[in-house]
């Protein structure tokens, strides 16, 4: 055991999934040329002002919300000023001493236990635009360009307490985050397209110790592989410094994650003074209280609570259960199949075995599939029946996929029905029986080896349609008779 | 009398009658620019070519019976911090010197839409940070009263514009006095409205919680449509009060029987020519006799005026200037890196002046001294508006000089400090956000004009205009001309 405890606290910086920005009326589309998404206002232009979208105020409220937090009566917007090319009013319009939302919590689960981390705060505040360099980064090229297609896009930034306490935990935490604001749908988390990202604070302290030591802020994490990375390297680097005596500076350090390091960004004394004070072009909010007993109604099941649900309902183990509750669209999936198709467990298992193998292959998820829940239904459904085999089935999951037909004609198409009727079956049985005299008496005398051989053959003749258990009945009756 | 002397009703009167045209009356005004603005530089950019297509197409109009207003064809001036699409908009600024933006500011669209030609952008202080017009990077205004004085500021062009007869009214913004100290140098009615009355969308930021554009004119009565045409709630502006306007000429009864008139005993002590305070004792005089009553008033907290009204614009102002980086727009010094052009940028591209207030107001923002410059002034302004208000339960208009002097020399304030202290009476209006008017009631030894403020709570407008309008009508009576 390692003679120090690990102090980890996040900022998550998510964007919301309004249709226009924060400001102005610009769309939030993703992409598009450089500067078409621009106007007066998200260009800073002198004269322009900001206009509060009320969408981004009630999506904020929604995620504050699911995080358990406190929605207090009044908040109100700061300037936080800084100079940065990408930052065209040369100020953030964030909120500074009232947010949002304040005092949360979110519960997640690492190795079979139920933790706890407490949300200090979650304020909206505006994106700023994106530079794109001549080079390779900022540093050596000749020149910059500026994009400010993202400039005023809504965020929010949730800040939690220090109450994690392994690079796994924030992993964990982190996971259960994303999966709440998915599920609350005010953001689609695409840490690949910058919709979410993260910055850790992190410290040690001689186990038992109360106090906290000095931190160290670590950004440019883009995976929540490199945020565990990240973390497990800079609590070894602390604790080695803490062995050898020395004492770690309050810095800004940023993630290498070709090198796998982390480096020196700036010192405390290079941080900002920001400057914060009420922006004068906007208004306190007050929420209404009525308005948010009425988000707060509207709030859907959440992951955890969704997970218990489906163990105690379907029987299914908790790794299943997690699994399928990971994402919205696949629990919602997994039940539209449940509805229409009782056995959860045989749901489950095809979901997460052949049809996620399908989805990754294809590289889409589960809302871009052809497939219904209805249509998944049916081929279990046919199984049972023993109208086709499980191997069958697999193939006939796999043409509904990427067809989008109903499992009932792909297996018309494809000739796949299975013959169990044994008035149909029962003749080709018998003439096989009648061609195979010798190998039939030993198959009397008890060599049981030569049932297979009968299967076989019988399988050969129907081009494998037969159902094998109908015509191992028939050849047991034809034993019984003679016997 | 030639049509650049008309006043707008006047002008107003001759295109009803059909005994001239709107190109005429802008041929009028343009003649009268070539003429005089050599000596006065009151515009920054004349825009002739548009002034006459416009005029033209109000012709067309009237002619074809589709007039869009009342005041269609009559022309106007407007100060150069108000965003014109096309049309350069520099602030009186080298960091603006070549800024064309790319759309109309809320007013400017306003005046379109009523149909009035634009004859010009005017000269101001840079930024509107000043008092003489004299900080403007790009030309001197002179008095038309007196060239050797200066105009006021920091709207200096626009009155010196409608002193001169070269626009028949005009607009100004108005900060700490920007309206009503040039219109009293230059003998003008010019009214600051309420805080949020007429939208400040495209009126580029000097001091956002202070700002307010309002009309300049030679008439209470042209005063009175220009309020018509400009005021009224604007989505874009978020400080923009959501509330019917009335009909601002309507009010002109010229009817004060009762009207309770208070002397703030502060407003009158040391420091106050006495010419100035002669000729408003005989204007309060005649307003008695016009059947008001007059009692003294007490307002404390002026004393503390001057100061608070600095801090809390600079702050402002050092927040609202940071966006002029170099990046997207307006002047731009090259240099190594992006933080060396902002400053090589900025360095070449601000005043003296205004570098002055972003400095003050930086250094009232920074952590350490928040408390006890900016959180403490605005604690002052919470009780200056608290105190207005109890001055407003008793009277229902407030009289008071609106400059301690008249019109002064160029270079005469010597340092910033004995020009701050010449808004000494204006600011507080500001403060408090209440509406206010400047208007002339006489001449000193020198046969400069005399200004005499009155103050009203808010949504007052329609009160100072009539009792503004009651004393012309008066002086009129007496034989007294527009001054």
């Amino acid at each position: 055991m390692s003679k120090y405890e690990t102090v980890i606290g996040l900022e998550i910086h998510t964007e919301l999934l309004t249709k226009s920005k924060i400001f102005c009326g610009c769309t939030t589309e993703f992409g598009g040329d450089p500067n078409s998404h621009c106007c007066p206002v998200c260009l800073g232009l002198p004269g322009a002002l900001p206009v509060m979208n009320q969408q981004a105020i009630e999506y904020a409220v929604s995620a504050g919300l699911a995080l358990n937090c406190r929605i207090p009566r009044y908040n109100k917007f700061d300037r936080k000023n800084y100079f940065y090319p990408d930052l065209p009013k040369a100020y953030q319009i964030s909120q500074f001493d009232l947010p949002i939302c304040v005092d949360g919590f979110v519960e997640y689960e690492l190795e079979g236990e139920r933790l706890r981390a407490g949300i200090t705060r979650a304020h909206l505040e505006e994106e700023a635009g994106k530079s794109v360099h001549s080079g390779n980064s900022i540093l050596g090229s000749d020149f910059s360009l500026m994009d400010y297609n993202r400039s005023g896009i809504p965020l929010i930034e949730i800040v939690t307490e220090p109450d994690l306490r392994s690079p796994a935990q924030a992993r964990s935490f982190l996971e259960q985050l994303k999966s709440i604001l998915e599920y609350t749908k005010v953001s689609d988390c695409k840490m690949q397209e910058g919709s979410l990202r993260c910055d850790a604070n992190v410290s040690l302290r001689p186990v038992g110790s109360l106090e906290l030591g000095t931190k160290v802020e670590i950004k440019n994490l883009n995976s929540f592989k490199a945020i565990e990375r990240a973390l497990e390297y800079e609590v070894h680097r602390q604790a080695q410094v803490y062995d050898q005596g020395g004492r770690i500076v309050q810095e800004t350090r940023a993630w290498d994650d070709v090198a796998g390091i982390t480096v020196t960004m700036r010192s405390k004394e290079e941080s900002h003074d920001y400057r914060y004070f009420p922006d004068p072009d906007l208004v306190p909010i007050e929420i209404d209280a009525h308005w948010v007993e009425r988000l707060t109604d509207a709030l859907p099941e959440l992951p955890l609570a969704k997970k218990q649900r489906f163990i105690e309902s379907y029987g299914l183990s908790d790794y299943e259960a997690g699994v399928l509750t990971a994402s919205q669209d696949f629990a919602l999936f997994f039940e539209q199949t449940v509805a229409e198709y009782q056995n959860g467990k045989d749901v489950a298992n095809w979901l997460m075995g052949e049809f996620s193998k399908l989805l990754n292959n294809a590289r889409i998820t589960i809302t871009d599939t052809q497939v219904t829940p209805r249509q998944l239904a049916e081929l279990l459904m046919t199984i049972d029946k023993g109208l086709i085999s499980g191997t069958q089935g697999k193939e006939v999951l796999s043409a509904m996929f990427t067809s989008g037909l109903n499992p009932s004609v792909i297996i018309k198409d494809k000739g796949m029905q299975q013959i169990s009727d044994s008035q149909a079956l029962a003749g080709v049985v018998d003439q096989i029986l009648a061609d195979n005299p010798k190998e039939f008496e030993r198959l009397q005398q008890g060599n049981e080896k030569l049932l297979g051989f009968f299967v076989g053959q019988v399988m050969k003749e129907t081009k494998g349609k037969a159902n094998p258990q109908v015509v191992n009945q028939i050849i047991s009756e034809r034993l019984r008779e003679l016997s | 009398m030639e049509l650049y002397q008309y006043t707008a009703r006047q002008l107003q009167q001759c295109l009803s009658d059909n005994e001239v045209t709107s190109e005429m009356i802008v041929n009028s005004f343009l003649a009268q620019i070539e003429r005089v603005e050599q000596e006065i530089g009151a515009f920054i950019t004349v825009t002739a070519d548009q002034a006459l297509e416009a005029a033209k197409e109000s012709d067309i109009r009237r002619r074809r019976n589709e007039l869009v207003s009342p005041w269609d064809g009559i022309p106007i001036a407007v100060k150069d911090n108000m965003s014109t699409k096309g049309i350069k908009t520099t602030c009186g600024s080298k960091i603006l010197a070549n800024y064309v933006p790319p759309y109309d500011g809320t007013v400017i669209r306003k005046l379109k839409a009523a149909g009035l030609p634009l004859l010009g952008k005017t000269n101001l202080d840079e930024f509107a940070m000043g008092s003489s017009t004299e900080n403007s990077a790009f030309a001197k205004t002179c008095n038309p009263v007196n060239w050797a004085k200066v105009p006021g500021g920091s709207s200096g062009g626009s009155a010196a514009a409608v002193a001169g007869y070269e626009a028949p009214w005009s607009l100004g913004s108005d900060t700490g006095g920007s309206i009503r100290q040039p219109a009293s140098f230059c003998g003008l009615i010019g009214l600051k409205p309420t805080y949020g009355l007429v939208s400040r969308y495209g009126l580029v930021a000097y001091a956002s919680s202070f700002d307010q554009i309002g009309p300049l004119g030679r008439s209470v009565e042209d005063v009175a449509d220009l309020m018509n045409i400009i005021s009224g709630y604007d989505q874009l502006d978020s400080t923009s009060v959501n509330r019917d306007c009335p009909n601002y000429a309507a009010a002109l009864t010229g009817d004060i029987k009762g009207l309770r008139i208070g002397l703030p005993k502060e407003y009158f002590a040391q420091g106050l020519n006495d010419a100035v305070k002669a000729a408003i004792m005989a204007a309060v005089d005649k307003l008695v006799a016009a059947g008001a009553v007059v009692e003294e008033v007490s307002l404390p907290m002026t004393e503390y005026a001057i100061e608070t009204y600095y801090l809390i614009t600079s702050a402002e102002a050092s927040s609202n200037l940071a966006r002029y980086d170099g990046v997207r727009y307006g002047l731009r010094v090259a240099d190594e890196d992006s933080i060396t052009m902002f400053k090589s940028t900025r360095s070449a591209g601000f005043g003296p002046e205004v570098k002055r207030r972003i400095m003050l107001g930086t250094y009232a923002l920074s952590t350490g001294y928040y408390d006890a410059y900016y959180k403490k002034a605005q604690q002052v302004r919470t009780l200056m508006r608290r105190e207005f208000a109890e001055a407003f339960a008793k009277v229902d208009i407030l009289i008071t000089p609106t400059t301690p002097t008249t019109a002064f020399g160029f270079g005469e304030k010597k340092n910033s400090l004995e020009m701050y202290l010449s808004d000494i009476y204006t600011v507080t209006v500001n403060l408090a956000g209440v509406p206010a008017l400047s208007m002339p009631v006489g001449k000193d030894q020198e046969h400069l004009p005399i200004g005499m403020q009155l103050i009203g709570q808010h949504f007052a407008e329609e009160a100072l205009l009539n009792t503004a309008y009651t004393l012309e009508q008066v002086k009129l009576k007496e034989g007294c001309v527009h001054e």
